[in-house]
C-alpha cells in the first residue's frame, strides 16, 4: 500500500517538476516572440545567382509594402534597422553597449511581445516627424540610472536625455523588465535572504543566473528603441549611396496567424518576395521550429527517464500487494473453503481476490494523488528559486490508471492461488 | 426416484505406494424428507462419504445421483452451482465469516445464486425469524454464543431451500443442552419436510434421527431404520 502511494506520488511528483521545467523553457520561447514569429534575414545569393551580387537590393521598405498587401497569411509585419554592436549610450560619465538599438515602428511592442511599465511608446506621428524619442528596457535604466539594488529605489527615468552614438535622445518609455518565473523567484529569494558578505577584494562571481534561456530576457532587457525614420534619418545617412540613407533594414519580422499555416505562410511571404527582389533570393527565413522541437525532445526525455523510475517504484508497490493479498488469503483460506461449501465457484474466487487487490491499489492511487501534491508544496519549499512544479490532471490520471493497472496485475497470482484451494482441505484449514 | 443415490461408490486415496480405501463400495439411498444420520469413529470414511454426498469431491469410480443429477463427472463449476442451489452445510466449528454481521453471512449464498438485493434482505429476515435470530441480525458472528452461532450457520444452510442439508457434529462444539436445542431445531425442520443427513461419531446424538448408518472402514457396517419397528436388515 505504501509502496502504491509512494509510486503515485513521485509518477505525479516528477511529472510536475518537467512541466514547470518545460513551462520554464518555453517561457524564453514565449520572450522572443514566439513559434508564431518568423524573421526574414538577408543571405547571400545561391551559386546559380552569385553573377547577380552586385544588384541584390536587400531586404527594404518595398519588401514591407508588397507583404502588407499581398501576403494574406501574415498577420503583422515589422521592419528593423539596427545599430547593432556599434551603439554606444551614455549619460554623465556613465557608458554602456546595448544589445540592441533598434529604429522599428511602434507595433514592434506587439512583434517581439514588449510591455511598457512607465510613459509610452513612440507612435506614427514621432515616426513621420522622426523624432529624438526613445523606449529602452530595464537594463539600459540600470547601467545609466542605476539599479534598485544600488540607489533603493526603482528610478523611473521618463523625461530624462541620454546620448546615442552622439545624438541626444528623449526617453518616453520604459519597458517592464523581463525575467523568467525562475530568475524572478531567486531574486526575490535573494532580496528576502541576502547573500552574505563576500570578504576579500570585489569580484564577479559568475556568468548570472536564469538557467537555460535566460539569456533570452538578459538581451530582451537591454534594448532601446527609436522610431524608425529617426534610426534612418540620423544613423543610416553617412553609411548610404546617393545622398540617400541606407535603406537596407536589418531584419524584417513577420508573424504568421497560426503554427498550422507555417509552410503556407512562408511559401506566399517568399512568392511576394521574390518578385520584390527581381527572382533574386538574398533573403531566407528563419523560424523557431528547431528551439520548439529540442524542448519537445528533451521535455520527452525526462518525461521517460523520470516516468520509468517512478514506475519502477509503483511495480514494487505492487509486489507490495501481493504479498499482502498472499498473507490475507493465508489467514482466510477456511473463509474461501466456506464460501466454495456454499456455492462460490472458482471463478467468483477469483475476481474476489482480484477486486480486492484492485481496491488496496485504487486506495493507495487516491492516497498517492494527495500526497503528490503534498509532495509537489514540499519541493517547492525545497527549491524555492527553480521553476515552480505543475500538477497536471493528465498525469494525476495516468499515474492514477497505472496504480490500478498495477493492482490488477498484483491480485492475479493470489487470485489464483485462492481459486485452486480445494474446499475440503480449506475447510479443515486451522 | 430417492433424492440420493450411491451405487458402489468407491474412494481411494494413493498415499506413497499405499492405497486407501475410504469408500469401499458403497451404495446407499436417501429419500426426499428423510432424517438421517451416519455414524462411525473417526478415520471410518463417514467425512469422505458426506464430501461426495455434498458436492465437495467426486468419487474414484461409482456413480452418485442426486436429485435426478448424476454427479460423478461433474465439473467443479457445475459442483459449485450444485452445492449452492440443492445442498446446505452446518459445520461443527459454524464456519461463519467473523468480518460480516449476521445477516450478511447468511446472504452469501443468495449472492453466489445470484438473487437481486431486495429478495436476499426479504429472505435473510424470514430465515432468521425461523431460527428466532431476527434481532440479531447487526451481530457479529463473535458477539453471539455458540448456539446462536449454530443457528445462523442453519439459517444460512437453509437460504437457499436446498434439497438436502449436511450437518457436519453439529453439535460437537456445544454445551449438551444447547447440543439438544440445535437438535431439536433439525427435528423441526425435518417434521417441516426438510431432508436432512447428520454426521457424528456419537450414537446418543444419532439416536434422534429415525435412520441411522453406520459406517465402518470405508463400508456400511449397519443400517438401523425406527420405523421399520426396530429391526436391523445387516445384523
Amino acid at each position: 500500500m505504501m509502496g502504491i502511494i509512494l509510486g503515485v506520488a513521485s509518477l505525479v511528483g516528477m511529472s510536475a517538476l518537467v512541466k514547470g521545467m518545460e513551462n520554464g523553457m518555453r517561457e524564453a520561447m514565449q520572450a522572443i516572440g514566439g513559434i508564431e514569429k518568423v524573421s526574414v534575414i538577408q543571405q547571400e545569393l545561391p551559386p546559380n545567382q552569385s553573377h547577380l551580387s552586385d544588384q541584390v537590393v536587400g531586404i527594404t521598405m518595398s519588401d514591407v509594402e508588397a507583404l502588407k498587401k499581398n501576403a494574406t497569411l501574415t498577420k503583422l509585419i515589422t521592419p528593423e534597422m539596427n545599430l547593432g554592436r556599434g551603439g554606444v549610450v551614455s549619460r554623465g560619465k556613465k557608458v554602456f553597449r546595448p544589445w540592441n538599438i533598434s529604429g522599428t515602428w511602434p507595433n514592434a511592442l506587439d512583434m517581439n511581445v514588449h510591455k511598457i511599465e512607465h510613459g509610452r511608446m513612440f507612435n506614427e506621428i514621432d515616426d513621420d516627424l522622426a523624432r529624438n524619442v526613445c523606449v529602452i528596457g530595464t537594463e539600459v535604466r540600470d547601467q545609466l540610472f542605476g539599479t534598485f539594488e544600488e540607489t533603493g529605489k526603482d528610478i523611473i527615468p521618463i523625461g530624462e536625455e541620454i546620448n546615442i552614438n552622439g545624438q541626444l535622445f528623449t526617453i518616453i518609455g520604459m519597458f517592464t523588465r523581463y525575467e523568467s518565473e525562475k530568475q524572478k523567484k531567486e531574486r526575490e529569494y535573494q532580496l528576502a535572504n541576502p547573500s552574505p558578505e563576500r570578504l576579500g577584494p570585489e569580484r564577479r562571481t559568475g556568468w548570472g543566473r536564469g538557467g537555460p534561456g535566460g539569456f533570452a530576457f538578459m538581451l530582451k532587457n537591454s534594448t532601446i528603441y527609436m522610431p524608425l525614420n529617426t534610426m534612418w534619418l540620423k544613423f543610416r545617412a553617412s553609411a548610404g549611396t546617393n545622398n540617400i540613407p541606407d535603406p537596407t533594414l536589418s531584419t524584417l519580422n513577420i508573424r504568421i496567424s497560426s503554427v498550422e499555416e507555417l509552410e503556407a505562410a512562408l511559401q506566399q511571404a517568399r512568392n511576394v518576395m521574390m518578385s520584390t527582389h527581381f527572382a533574386m533570393e538574398d533573403f531566407t527565413f528563419r523560424t523557431q521550429e528547431n528551439w520548439d522541437e529540442n524542448i519537445r525532445a528533451q521535455v520527452n526525455n525526462y518525461r521517460w527517464s523520470g516516468g520509468i523510475i517512478a514506475a519502477i517504484s509503483l511495480i514494487v508497490g505492487g509486489i507490495g500487494i501481493m504479498n499482502i493479498m498472499f498473507a490475507s488469503i493465508t489467514e482466510r483460506i477456511r473463509e474461501i473453503g466456506v464460501r466454495k461449501a456454499v456455492g462460490a465457484t472458482t471463478f467468483a474466487i477469483f475476481i474476489q481476490i482480484l477486486i480486492e487487490s484492485i481496491v488496496v491499489a485504487i486506495i493507495g492511487g487516491i492516497l498517492g494523488v494527495f500526497v503528490s501534491y503534498g509532495l509537489v508544496e514540499l519541493l517547492k519549499i525545497l527549491i524555492p528559486t527553480d521553476n515552480e512544479p505543475v500538477i497536471t490532471l493528465w498525469a494525476v490520471v495516468v499515474s492514477f490508471c497505472f496504480s490500478v493497472l498495477v493492482g490488477l496485475m498484483a491480485g492475479i497470482q493470489p487470485a489464483i492461488k485462492a481459486a485452486k484451494l480445494d474446499p475440503i482441505e480449506a475447510l479443515r484449514y486451522d | 426416484m430417492a433424492l440420493v443415490e450411491l451405487e458402489n461408490v468407491f474412494k481411494i486415496y494413493q498415499v506413497g505406494d499405499e492405497e486407501i480405501r475410504a469408500l469401499d463400495d458403497v451404495s446407499l439411498k436417501i429419500e426426499s424428507g428423510e432424517f438421517i444420520s451416519i455414524i462411525g469413529p473417526s478415520g471410518s470414511g463417514k467425512s469422505t462419504l458426506m464430501h461426495l454426498l455434498g458436492c465437495l469431491d467426486t468419487p474414484t469410480s461409482g456413480k452418485i445421483t442426486l436429485d435426478g443429477i448424476e454427479i460423478q463427472n461433474a465439473s467443479s463449476m457445475e459442483l459449485a452451482a450444485i452445492r449452492n442451489r440443492k445442498i446446505g452445510f452446518v459445520f461443527q466449528s459454524f464456519n461463519l465469516l467473523p468480518k460480516l454481521n449476521v445477516a450478511q453471512n447468511v446472504e452469501v449464498p443468495m449472492i453466489y445464486a445470484g438473487v437481486s438485493a431486495k429478495e436476499r434482505r426479504e429472505r435473510t429476515m424470514e430465515a432468521l425469524k425461523k431460527v428466532d435470530l431476527e434481532n440479531r441480525a447487526k451481530h457479529r458472528p463473535m458477539q453471539l454464543s455458540g448456539g446462536q452461532q449454530q443457528r445462523v450457520a442453519i439459517a444460512r444452510a437453509l437460504i437457499n431451500q436446498p434439497r438436502i442439508i449436511f450437518a457436519d457434529e453439529p453439535t460437537g462444539n456445544l454445551d449438551t443442552h444447547t447440543g439438544e436445542n440445535i437438535l431439536n431445531l433439525f427435528r423441526e425442520l425435518s417434521q417441516q419436510g426438510s431432508t436432512i443427513v447428520l454426521v457424528t461419531h456419537n450414537p446418543e446424538i444419532a439416536a434422534v434421527t429415525p435412520r441411522r448408518i453406520e459406517i465402518r472402514d470405508g463400508k456400511i457396517s449397519f443400517t438401523e431404520d425406527d420405523r421399520l419397528a426396530g429391526t436391523s436388515l445387516n445384523k
